[in-house]
């Protein structure tokens, strides 16, 4: 594409809003924007919101969505199904312009033609247990949850640990949108688009040391802003934790993620920075992540200590690997309709073998899932 | 007074299913909707059979005997709403592909808990008339002891599924262990009556 088609795609589109609104917590992203405006080249600073308008669910659409299915957990005796009437509204996060680059190869298996999700659907439909075990809780409740100021910690087997600031972040690392296919352990699949930079590019800034074999990757742990980890019957040992190998944290599909349709991640997708590994099941790209430690043994991650048996530390999707309590050879789509399930078979690490399979050569995956 | 009592039993007990009939066709149920029908129509069908279970100590504490004439109706509505469960899981998950719903039920064990709690609960539905109450006679009441059994499957049908937070279960556990309980021990202390009766 030319830099003129690109601008004028640009401004075409530059009026269209994505189903989530901004707020005014941003000041210091704000700083760090124009910093990366004044650093970036003319033609690498364009954005171009890639949605068309009919795909997106208008927002107060989805908002009465939410307040209908409160509504019906409203109608239910709150003593018997637990559930809050004080239920706050929904708040919006997230959701400030990013600029970043675009790729047009889809060779690497950075980008992937498949229908995408819609943005409201991918906002109000997820797993971020810290805000409540139901799919809708972190669409209700992570607006609760404070992102800025934020830093990550990089530590371990590093010749230089320190901290990244969120504005750090923003500004050092070249932005690009992925395309990625998200496949969770439970059985369904969306197609996202992200924001974000290799985790490779952020390791070697650390200078990671020759003994370190693995990465791991800490949550932010913040009661008082985090509902779900106040449950008495949780049994997940706080803070979350996922890990790597070394191998997997430096491929250029492993993806440190800070936008979601090309804004700021909103909060319950894991804002300000996530991981993506889009051959792993979901749960392996830990959200609003806090520290990195780079270590010389396996690390033992959140859902392999709570249930050994059934959540492995690599998590590879593998349509011939069940869960022990139900089946991984297909999926269902999302968004999908009572007439219309969307179920389509699993592809062996998600459709990404052809990047990412040498990693595992030799290795039995039943064994090792 | 019965009457408005049945009326009102049986319109309050079908606006949850006439809810989520209105969301599932205007598309309210989210981006998955067939797990949001599958968690709706369990979560009511256990309400309904812990409701059922509710009325011998509601009646015991308020003398209110209208109550066990509702009982029927509640219990009828339980076996509704888990068939309801039952239909969706088959035309949702299963697709009506008999081997699969074998499949299902041999290697998840979770699945063959549902479905029992759900059979326990069929000959209960087909013997709830009058009619077959009297054919029945003594039997009758010995058979309908089946739905303590379905009760409990239910329970542990939900807590099976728990990933990391176990409390939704645990509050229907807690519950339906508290309406058995009570029964325990009205039986106990009926047998000491009995005896006292005797000496």
């Amino acid at each position: 594409m030319g830099k003129a088609a690109q601008e004028s795609a640009g401004l075409t589109h530059s009026r269209l809003e994505v189903g989530y609104g901004t707020n005014s917590q941003f000041t210091v992203l704000n700083k760090s924007y124009n910093h990366f405006r004044d650093a970036t080249p003319m033609h690498q600073r364009f954005s171009i919101p890639r949605i068309a308008s009919s795909e997106i669910t208008a927002e107060s659409v989805y908002l009465k969505r939410r307040d209908f299915i409160r509504a019906a957990g409203l109608a239910a005796l709150p003593a018997i199904g637990g559930v809050s009437l004080a239920a706050e509204a929904a708040m919006t996060t997230g959701g400030r312009p990013l600029h970043y680059g675009k790729i047009s190869s889809e060779a690497d298996g950075f980008l992937t033609d498949e229908q995408q999700t819609p943005a409201a659907d991918i906002t109000s439909y997820g797993n971020f247990y810290e805000f409540g075990t139901d799919k809708g809780d972190p669409g209700r409740y992570a607006h609760e949850m404070t992102v800025d100021p934020w830093s990550i910690e990089v530590v371990g087997a590093v010749h230089k640990p320190g901290k990244l600031h969120l504005e750090d972040i923003l500004s050092a690392f070249d932005l690009e949108e992925r395309i990625y296919r998200l496949r969770c352990v439970e059985a369904w699949s969306m197609v996202v688009p992200w924001v974000g930079f290799p985790l490779a590019n952020l390791l070697h800034r650390f200078e990671p040391k020759g003994e370190a074999k693995f990465v791991e990757f800490e949550t932010l742990h913040r009661a008082g802003e985090m509902r779900g980890t106040r449950s008495f019957t949780a049994t997940i040992d706080w803070p979350y934790r996922e890990g790597l190998r070394m191998d997997e944290a430096m491929h250029p599909l492993t993806l440190m993620t800070v936008g979601l349709y090309g804004k700021t991640l909103p909060n319950q997708n894991g804002a300000p920075v996530r991981l993506v590994v889009p051959w792993k099941y979901g749960f392996k790209s830990i959200k609003s992540i806090v520290r990195i430690n780079l270590t010389e043994k396996q690390p033992v991650t959140t859902w392999q200590a709570l249930a050994p048996r059934e959540y492995g530390f690599y998590a590879n999707v593998n349509p011939e690997v069940d869960h022990p309590r139900w089946s991984q050879a297909t999926e269902r789509r999302l968004p999908s309709t009572l007439f219309r399930p969307n179920r389509i078979p699993t592809r062996m690490f998600n459709g990404y073998a052809e990047q990412v399979a040498h990693l595992y050569q030799g290795m039995d995956l039943a064994r090792y899932y | 007074m019965e009457r408005v009592a049945r009326i009102g039993t049986f319109v309050l007990c079908l606006l949850p299913f006439l809810w989520v009939l209105f969301a599932a066709v205007s598309d309210r149920l989210g981006p998955d909707p067939a797990e949001a029908l599958m968690l709706f129509t369990g979560e009511w069908a256990l309400r309904m059979l812990a409701l059922t279970l509710l009325i011998s100590p509601l009646r015991a504490w308020t003398g209110w005997s209208l109550l066990l004439k509702l009982r029927r109706m509640l219990g009828l509505y339980a076996f509704f709403y888990g068939c309801v469960h039952f239909l969706a899981f088959l035309q949702f998950y299963i697709g009506w592909v008999p081997t699969a719903l074998t499949e299902e039920l041999v290697e998840r064990p979770y699945i063959a808990l549902g479905f029992s709690a759900w059979l326990l609960m069929l000959p209960l539905a087909i013997t709830s008339t009058r009619a077959m109450q009297r054919r029945l006679r003594g039997n009758w009441q010995r058979l309908h002891r089946l739905v303590y059994p379905a009760a409990v499957l239910a329970c542990l049908h939900l807590l099976w599924q728990a990933r990391s937070d176990v409390g939704d279960a645990l509050i229907y556990l807690v519950i339906f262990t508290a309406l058995l309980l009570w029964r325990v021990r009205r039986r106990m202390l009926k047998r000491q009556r009995s005896v006292l009766a005797r000496t």
